[in-house]
């Protein structure tokens, strides 16, 4: 017989309360960032080329030049501190670099906490509420900091780290769960397999509907002709490239979505007997699977994409949030797993 | 789904408009079902039509709920049940709007696949005249003194992109302006048919399913067993079209059912586990076999399954009539109500005489007594079985050959014998007591208890086919999500002053991100390449 080791488990609870301790600093860190920005008067030296003209001169045989064709290409916001392609050029942000840095070590004791909670309770740690959340923001990081490998996004740190602080204090607050044994519906591998995509792809949706929001945000501020440079966004690029990133994100949570409910499909015929029912829980992930189909389908359609696919964008992620946290707790179904 | 390319629109205003005639109607109906603003508008539409689903009780999953929640808010109820929103994905509205989007769908799909299919077999388009209006255009110069002739220069350029994967097709060779034509990432469009394909195959294993199969549901106490036929069920639901022949001829016996409960403060009472062991037989001529039966993991019978749904207590009872004869014996299941297995009992002993005797009431597994002097259920575990039970007699309603639940009594004909009201009080009956009943109406004994499985039985012929298709739902849509589907053209020509000149130009069809970053990998290899061969070329002629 499994038993459940409450010494690690109070270890878990240690960790996450450093984690979370962490990731204030981090956010004080990536707001003051942001702040800062506001006070950045001229953009820093333009660089002797246009940036997306780039020469690639051989010396010798071949003299290659890449430039934009017709489709102008070239950076038009002669004052803004971002390109297209999200780059930042010599714009020095030390407060930034300390909010990824400390970031980093958050996620570390993060990742011990849930580790040790999955120990503690020899399995999983992803089996009721508070775990769906601490693990959620665990992955919520995670993804973060991982595309911050790609793509500059540190723009996103305050939001990121915000809601991230906001789930773990939930997870503390509003669901709290002792370490325990999971119930028989629960003891199947497809619980690691089902629920990790679940939340790794709301992880991601959590990103994509930050950068929908600021695409929103940008692209009222170019309406109302404010400069671009104005106020608290002004690290954040253009909509088109935050609609752009916003698209290939969702398309991999899109993918990693279909997974979840495929996988959860298999799941149910396994436990109920039947892959699909219409279980409150099944209705909502259905929802944001249409949902984000639309999306997809609104970027390949002539007036759909732009604005309407970030509300797309924005709408799916709140049925996510809502999927999450109010059928779980207040819908009445097979899935009701909350603990609470 | 169709993007439309429209067509330029005619300045000229005197133009009237075509009269449509019955065939333009419809041409025009489909036209617009087909394309894809309405396919995103109908994918919209599902989503929010899903959504009362789960706002409202359904009547698949839960008819009891239903006609409560009717019975509960006669105003609204009827109306809800008028506009089907109990009945939601069956209902007229929801099936109207998934069809249309699938008419849609294969509107869409099938003229797409035969233009890919063409596309397949034909060679990358023509060279466009001016490669510097392209997204991504490039040029490169090649110094005089080379051995790089033009046509020498395209046959590395279709090298280079053949092995990058490009079908490639050389244009005007041995001219002046010889040029290749390239296209790769025919996979996108493919995988994106394949996905909406399987979309299609989905749906029909599901209609597959629901006609053929069936789905039946049976309990069993320990030492019972059921062979599967229909009249065995406690309640079965054939698909549309089903037919007997596919009961397949299983039996089994539930030798003993195991529950575990967590026993951890913190988590106290939750169940742990639960196991059902079973003797069972493929079909009487079979051996019969052992088998555990747990959540998560039924057996099978060929296609069909047992699956582990739910579990209770059955107490076993006695009833004796007035007569001193007994009128019933054996264990009744009684229905858990909440996580401790406070359940409800309904006995029925129709057999009694002179009069029948109906008893409702509770069963608790671990009977303790509050403040108040009221019986709770305090452990999921029989620590102290205890029934509560008010007592009826008369006519039970069993005769009249209308179908009761046996799990329901309708006492308003019947005459009272026991409840906390009356005189007498109610029955509380411990593990092995026995209740004589007031004026000599017989007695009730609690001679022991078992557990008992609720079973479903479910057979689904298009799961098979539902898994297959989803799998290739998400291979195509992986395939289609992650391939780019690209034009390159370049050209080459010779420069009075001996050099040569090559121009590239890339197109993206569809999403593409990366188009820049693929026309610098182009570029650079090509200069590379002829960088290389000329410093060869050099040693080699010193």
């Amino acid at each position: 017989m499994i038993t459940v080791n409450e010494t690690l488990g109070q270890y878990s609870e240690l960790f996450m309360l450093l984690a979370a301790l962490t990731y204030t600093v981090s956010f004080i860190a990536f707001a003051a960032d942001l702040v800062r920005a506001q006070k950045i008067t001229t953009a820093p030296a333009e660089p002797a080329q246009e940036p997306a003209l780039a020469t690639t001169g051989a010396p010798g045989t071949v003299e290659w030049t890449h430039g934009a064709g017709a489709v102008g290409k070239a950076n038009d916001h002669h004052n803004a501190v971002v390109d297209d392609a999200m780059g930042y050029k010599a714009l020095r942000r030390p407060a930034a670099r300390i909010g990824v840095a400390v970031g980093i070590l958050g996620l570390v004791v993060h990742a011990a906490g849930v580790v040790t909670r999955g120990m503690a309770a020899h399995r999983v740690p992803w089996g009721n509420m508070y775990e769906f959340t601490t693990t959620g923001a665990m992955l919520v990081m995670a993804v973060f900091l991982t595309t911050l490998l790609f793509r500059d996004l540190r723009f996103l740190g305050t939001f990121i780290t915000g809601l991230v602080l906001v789930m773990l204090m939930a997870g503390a607050i509003a669901f709290p769960t002792p370490v325990a044994q999971l119930i028989p519906a629960l003891q199947s591998y497809w619980l690691i397999i089902h629920v990790s995509v679940a939340v790794l792809s709301a992880a991601i949706f959590t990103l994509t509907f930050a950068l929908s929001v600021l695409q929103l945000a940008k692209t009222r501020q170019e309406k109302r002709g404010k400069p671009r440079t104005a106020g608290l966004l002004r690290l954040v690029p253009s909509p088109v490239s935050l609609e752009q990133l916003a698209y290939r994100l969702n398309a991999v949570g899109f993918i990693l979505w279909t997974f979840t409910l495929m996988a959860g499909a298999i799941w149910a015929e396994a436990a109920w007997g039947r892959y699909w029912g219409w279980d409150t829980k099944e209705v909502w992930t259905f929802v944001i699977w249409v949902v984000y189909a639309g999306y997809l389908h609104a970027r390949a359609t002539r007036g759909w994409d732009g604005t309407r696919a970030a509300w797309l964008s924005i709408i799916g992620y709140l049925c996510v949030i809502f999927n999450f946290a109010v059928v779980n707790v207040y819908f009445p179904g097979l899935h009701s797993y909350s603990g609470l | 789904m169709t993007t439309t390319n429209l067509p330029p629109q005619n300045p000229r205003e005197d133009v009237a408009l075509p009269r449509l005639g019955p065939a333009g109607m419809l041409r025009w109906a489909w036209r617009q079902l087909t394309s894809m603003k309405t396919a995103l508008q109908l994918l919209l539409l599902l989503a929010v039509a899903a959504v009362p689903g789960s706002l409202f009780p359904q009547r698949p999953a839960n008819p009891a709920v239903v006609t409560q929640y009717i019975q509960d808010n006669p105003g609204t109820g009827p109306w809800l049940d008028r506009f089907q929103l109990f009945d939601v994905y069956s209902s007229v509205w929801f099936s109207a709007i998934y069809l249309l989007l699938f008419i849609s769908l294969i509107g869409c799909v099938i003229p797409r696949a035969m233009q890919h299919w063409k596309a397949l077999r034909s060679q990358p388009p023509r060279t466009p005249r001016r490669l510097s209006r392209l997204p991504e255009y490039g040029t490169m110069t090649v110094a005089a003194g080379t051995a790089l002739t033009p046509d020498r220069a395209i046959e590395d350029a279709a090298r280079i992109l053949r092995q990058r994967g490009y079908r490639v097709q050389l244009r005007d060779t041995g001219t002046d302006l010889p040029s290749v034509a390239a296209e790769r990432g025919y996979l996108k469009e493919a995988g994106n048919l394949v996905f909406h394909t399987a979309m299609i195959g989905v749906l029909v294993s599901i209609a597959v399913g629901g006609m053929f199969g069936y789905r039946g549901q049976k309990l069993i106490i320990e030492g019972e067993g059921f062979t599967n036929s229909e009249p065995g069920y406690d309640s079965f639901f054939p698909g549309t079209s089903f037919n007997p022949g596919a009961l397949v001829p299983f039996s089994l016996t539930l030798n003993n059912f195991d529950v575990t409960f967590d026993r951890k403060p913190a988590s106290y009472g939750n169940p742990i586990d639960f196991t059902a062991d079973m003797t069972v037989q493929d079909s009487p001529s079979d051996a019969p076999r052992q088998e555990t039966l747990r959540v998560n993991e039924p057996i099978g019978f060929g296609g069909t399954n047992v699956y582990l749904i739910g579990n209770g207590y059955a107490p076993e009872i006695t009833v004796r009539d007035g007569e001193g004869n007994i009128a019933l014996q054996g264990p009744v299941p009684a229905l858990p109500t909440d996580a401790t297995y406070n359940s409800t009992i309904v006995i029925k002993a129709p057999d009694a005489r002179p009069d029948q005797l109906g008893f409702v009431g509770f069963f608790l597994p671990t009977a303790m007594v509050d403040e108040n002097g009221v019986a709770f259920g305090s452990d999921p575990d029989p620590y102290n079985p205890q029934l509560n039970l008010n007592s009826y007699t008369g006519d039970l309603g069993l005769d009249d050959g209308n179908p009761v639940s046996v799990y329901q009594l309708d006492t308003t004909e019947l005459t009272q014998l026991n409840g906390r009201d009356l005189p007498d009080g109610g029955i509380v009956l411990g593990a092995y007591q026995t209740y004589e009943l007031p004026d000599g109406k017989g007695s009730i004994t609690f001679d022991g208890l078992k557990r008992y499985v609720a079973l479903d039985i479910v057979y689904d012929p298009g799961k098979a086919g539902a898994l297959v298709f989803t799998t290739l739902a998400l291979l195509g849509l992986i395939i289609t999500l992650t391939t780019a589907r690209r034009r390159v053209w370049i050209r080459a020509g010779k420069h009075e002053d001996g050099r040569t000149m090559v121009e590239y130009g890339l197109l993206a069809r569809g999403e593409d991100h990366s188009l820049a970053k693929e026309a610098i990998r182009i570029g650079s290899a090509l200069t590379t390449h002829w960088n290389k061969a000329h410093d060869q070329n050099r040693q080699a002629t010193p």
